[in-house]
Formats: structure tokens, C-alpha cells, sequence
């Protein structure tokens, strides 16, 4: 069984993003990139199966700029068989989720698992809406997963607590925080990364439209909030909840 | 327009989130709701007397218990053909239901709206809320996740809708419910509490945390929210977690114990009312934001808090 795994490449996730003087978006200019947190877990949770004799072979995409090639490498390095890169701007989540439609019906996988949501548009769309494009069923924000037969076990981080499903395979899984701790990458396997393969694709290869839905007409900073008052001690403190009555 | 806005629920009754969905709704046009699940009649009621909504479709059926995605997503979207815009609560379950039915519609879904601008233009945290985007739509239809507390409540009295029952659009067949593990809470929902106390890594572990911050968040009849660092730890289960991943609160006061304020912590809370901040270290980002702050031990200015309140 194959397991494709999406990678986006995003800004650090310990980087402060600054949004641009002239408010056409955040400055990345300069700015450390790293793969969207929640990929690594999904790369990670791939070689997992692939390390149990679930899985064959693990397969990384990304739909992004030249540069997402280093992310691909990241996931190469940690273990990742192959890559593909479609290259493409910008691309939103709808064109991506039909992008990767038209690599699962190359590849027939049995699972795709991808980030739930990536750290810098906060979409959490494209598992959700490739697993509508293939009418496949969909395991979002997974805290467990366990393959048994041709169906996997999916337990979800849902509001209230912990959700389990079971769905026919293929299926699309998004992953949540918990559901492992990613691997480094070690330095024989950086650089056992640069020779695995690593096709190049563009969306026209495809037949996608990645064209736009939605038109970005500024982006502002949030009003800041200011720091406050310090307290000396507990005395003061409760003084205060009284004063706003919170405290009785 | 006609808009159709996602009704949380348990079946048993309907959730507050649906109320703040309404308004931002309201802001685009007609108010419809749907009730998707089993045994839900009470919930249509309840829906139909919210302030506002005008008619309550109601698909009553066995295969939407769970409400899962694969078999109410294909409902919404043929409920679609006559509502020009579908809005959810960016809850788990909206998130999970939303950009299905927005994938069936090909229509690219704008998530976790904090305003509505016009018709076709709506605002929407990126970057972990460190940057607001303005976006404009050209799809003809709109689907749509609401941030439920940047949008007042819709009141829950007060209308008089008519009911109409849906039917079924059969089961995909290609998920099934195994099992829920659903955290009995005596204390208020995080989303609608109006204080909380959250604590971080601090705590040190499971006991200590509950020894410190629930006594806390009793006095306070508070909410007891949690950081990342401290669910991974495995203080509190996961559905604690205040963030970018986790919850959006904006409470009345929220107070963070051991918290030191990591961004992607403050995206979760910032939007709070009063900020409390209790942290030994001075330097910690989190007084940053807090109105009030107290540098000191939490173990021994939590008890004394929790004695003298």
C-alpha cells in the first residue's frame, strides 16, 4: 500500500510574522521556512506505517514554489521513498485538494494523510475537500490511527473529547498535534535525501485551473493589545477582581 | 440572499455556537437553518425560536446520529441549490463538515470569519491571528466557518420559524462510528465561559494541576482552559487546549497560570476581555498582553489567591 503525504512550505513556526508596510500581506522576505508543523506529523505517522509493514512505499507532494523542493528534501531526509513537486504560486486549497485528486487516481494509494491545517492561511480545508473531489472518507484532526484490514481506525481530537471512526480505505486522514512526535532527520539520511527522486510536475499537467477564488484585499495588523499594570501581591490582586467583580 | 446556517447539537439540544453563526448570517440575508442528526426534533424546535431565522429544515435520520462528514456534506450540498450562502460554526464539527460540502459545491471556503464586510467580503485571521486578511469572494456561492466569539448571539427567544423536514440523502457507506470518549465537564464550556483559568507547563503534572488550578477556577466558577505544552504533557485531555490548534476563548477574564504566552497560546485568548497573568518569570511574553500581572510563585500565590477570594 502507497501513503501520500502533502507537504506545504511555510513560514517557522517560532518566527513572528510581520505583515507588510503597504498592507498587501506578511513579509517573507528573508524569513526562516520550514515545513507546516503539522506535515512532519504526517510524514512521521506514513513511516510509522511503513515501518510496521502497513505501508510500501511513502510518497511526499507539495504544491508550491521552486523552493518547496527543500521541504520535500526534509521529508525525503526523514524517510520519505519519493517526491513530487507541482510548481505553482499561491495555490488554494481548492485547486490543491484537486491537484492531489488527479495524483491519487495515478498512484491509487491507500491512505493520503495530510496536515490538518497549515500555520500561516490557517485554512484547514484541503483533506477535507480532497476527500469530497474522490468521495473518499475522511479522518480529520487524527489523535490515533490504526490500519486493520481494509479499513483504518481513526480517532479524532473533536470539541468535547475523543471521537473514533472507521472508514473504508482509501481514506484521508488530517492530522492533529498529538498523534506523534516527528523524527529528525539524522545526516546520513540528508544526504541519502539528495539522490532520491524527485519528479517535477506544473498544474497544466494535471488539467487543474489553479485561478484564484478568493481575492486577498488587504491584510492589516491585529489592533494590538497593551501590557497593563503589574500588581505587587495577592492583596492587590484580589483588590482588583473586586473592583471588576469578579470577586465577591 | 438566502443563507443556510450548520446547526450545532447533540441531538438533544442545540449548542450556543449556532447563535453567533446566526448573526453573522443575518448580516447576509434570510436566515435558514438546518438540524442534521437523529431523533433532533427538540433541537428544531429550539432552532425555530431563535430571533431571526425564518425556516428550520430538519433531516431527521438514523445515518446523520454522528453527523458524519461524508453523509451530511452531499445533504448540504443539495440543500444548496436553493441557499446562496452556507455557514458553519468553525467548531470540530464545522470545520470538519464545511470544506466538504464547499468541495462539492467547487467553491473555496472562507474559514473562521471575524466579520462580514459586504456580500462577497469578509475578514479572517492568518497567521495565526497575527495578521487579518480581507478577502473578497468570486464564487457565486459562499461557504463559510464563523469565529463564534467574534460575533454576538443571536437571541434564542423570540422567533417563530417554520419547520420543515429534509429528506434523507442516504448513507455514503464508507465511514462508520466506532466509539466516543466525551469528557463529562461540571464546569462551563470554554467557548462560552465567561472567566478562565488556564494553566501551562508549570504545573509540573496531572495532580499538581488540578490541585492548583481547579480550586482556583471553583471560586471563580471558571472554565479551566490549558496550554499546549501542558495538554502534550498530558496534564489535561486535549479538548483543554487554548490556541491557534486548539480553542478560541474570549472570555470576560481569562487568567493564565504559568502560561508564559507563546504565540501561538495568544492566538487563542487575546481577544479576551481582562487578561490576568500569574508567572515567575517577569520577562515572560505573556505580561505583554495581560492588563493585570503578578510576578511570582504560582504555588504559593495560587493558594493564597484561592484563600483570600
Amino acid at each position: 500500500m502507497k501513503i501520500i503525504v502533502p507537504v506545504k512550505r511555510v513560514i517557522d513556526y517560532n518566527v513572528k510574522p510581520r505583515v507588510k508596510p503597504d498592507g498587501s500581506g506578511v513579509d517573507l522576505a528573508n524569513v526562516k521556512m520550514s515545513m507546516n508543523p503539522f506535515d512532519e506529523i504526517a510524514i512521521e505517522e506514513a513511516l510509522r506505517l511503513r515501518e510496521k509493514g502497513v505501508a510500501t512505499e511513502v510518497i511526499a507532494v507539495s504544491i508550491g514554489p521552486d523552493k518547496a523542493q527543500e521541504t520535500l528534501r526534509t521529508a525525503l531526509a526523514m524517510g520519505a521513498d519519493r517526491a513530487i513537486l507541482v510548481v505553482a504560486e499561491d495555490v488554494e486549497p481548492l485547486a490543491v485538494a484537486k491537484i492531489l485528486a488527479k495524483i491519487m487516481d495515478e498512484e491509487q494509494p491507500g491512505l493520503v494523510i495530510l496536515g490538518k491545517q497549515a500555520i500561516d492561511d490557517d485554512s484547514n480545508q484541503t483533506g477535507q475537500m480532497l476527500a469530497a473531489l474522490t468521495g473518499r472518507p475522511q479522518g480529520t484532526f487524527a489523535n490515533t490511527v490504526n490500519v486493520s484490514g481494509d479499513a483504518v481506525h481513526v480517532a479524532r481530537e473533536v470539541d468535547g473529547g475523543l471521537q473514533t471512526l472507521s472508514l473504508k480505505m482509501p481514506a484521508i486522514i488530517t492530522t492533529d498535534l498529538r498523534l506523534n512526535e516527528p523524527r529528525y532527520a539524522s545526516l546520513p539520511n540528508i544526504m541519502k535525501a539528495k539522490s532520491k527522486p524527485l519528479a517535477q510536475k506544473t498544474p497544466a499537467d494535471y488539467g487543474v485551473d489553479v485561478s484564484p477564488r478568493l481575492k486577498t484585499l488587504k491584510v492589516v495588523e491585529p489592533p494590538v493589545r497593551s501590557a497593563g499594570i503589574k500588581v505587587a501581591d495577592v492583596d492587590a490582586l484580589v483588590a482588583k477582581l473586586k473592583e471588576m467583580g469578579v470577586a465577591a | 440572499m438566502k443563507t443556510l446556517v450548520y446547526a450545532e447539537h447533540d441531538n438533544a439540544s442545540l449548542k450556543d455556537a449556532t447563535l453567533a453563526v446566526v448573526t453573522a448570517a443575518s448580516q447576509l440575508g434570510e436566515v435558514h437553518v438546518l438540524v442534521a442528526g437523529s431523533g433532533c426534533g427538540a433541537v428544531a424546535e429550539q432552532a425555530a425560536k431563535i430571533a431571526g431565522v425564518t425556516t428550520v429544515h430538519v433531516a431527521d435520520d438514523a445515518i446523520y446520529a454522528q453527523q458524519l462528514a461524508e453523509n451530511v456534506a452531499p445533504l448540504v450540498a443539495s440543500l444548496m441549490a436553493t441557499h446562496d450562502a452556507f455557514l458553519a460554526p468553525a467548531t470540530s464539527n464545522g470545520k470538519n463538515i464545511a470544506p466538504r460540502v464547499a468541495a462539492l459545491l467547487d467553491v473555496m471556503q472562507i474559514s473562521d470569519i471575524l466579520s462580514v464586510e459586504s456580500a462577497d467580503t469578509f475578514t479572517r485571521p492568518i497567521y495565526a491571528g497575527n495578521a487579518i486578511a480581507t478577502v473578497q469572494s468570486s464564487d457565486a456561492k459562499k461557504v463559510i466557518t464563523v469565529r463564534g466569539t467574534a460575533f454576538a448571539k443571536a437571541e434564542a427567544a423570540g422567533g417563530s420559524a417554520t419547520i420543515e423536514a429534509v429528506a434523507s440523502s442516504g448513507d455514503a457507506g464508507t465511514s462508520t462510528f466506532l466509539s466516543a470518549e466525551i469528557a463529562k465537564q461540571e464546569r462551563p464550556e470554554l467557548t462560552s465561559a465567561k472567566i478562565i483559568v488556564s494553566g501551562g507547563r508549570a504545573l509540573k503534572d496531572a495532580d499538581t494541576f488540578a490541585a492548583t488550578i481547579l480550586p482556583l477556577a471553583d471560586k471563580l466558577g471558571a472554565g479551566v482552559g490549558a496550554s499546549r505544552a501542558a495538554v502534550d504533557a498530558g496534564f489535561v485531555p486535549n479538548d483543554y487546549q487554548v490556541g491557534q490548534t486548539g480553542k478560541i476563548v474570549a472570555p470576560e477574564v481569562y487568567v493564565a497560570v504559568g502560561i508564559s504566552g507563546a504565540i501561538q497560546h495568544l492566538a487563542g485568548m487575546k481577544d479576551s476581555k481582562v487578561i490576568i497573568a500569574i508567572n515567575k518569570d517577569e520577562d515572560a511574553p505573556i505580561f505583554q498582553v495581560a492588563d493585570i500581572g503578578l510576578v511570582g510563585d504560582l504555588f504559593t500565590v495560587v493558594p493564597e489567591l484561592v484563600g483570600k477570594l
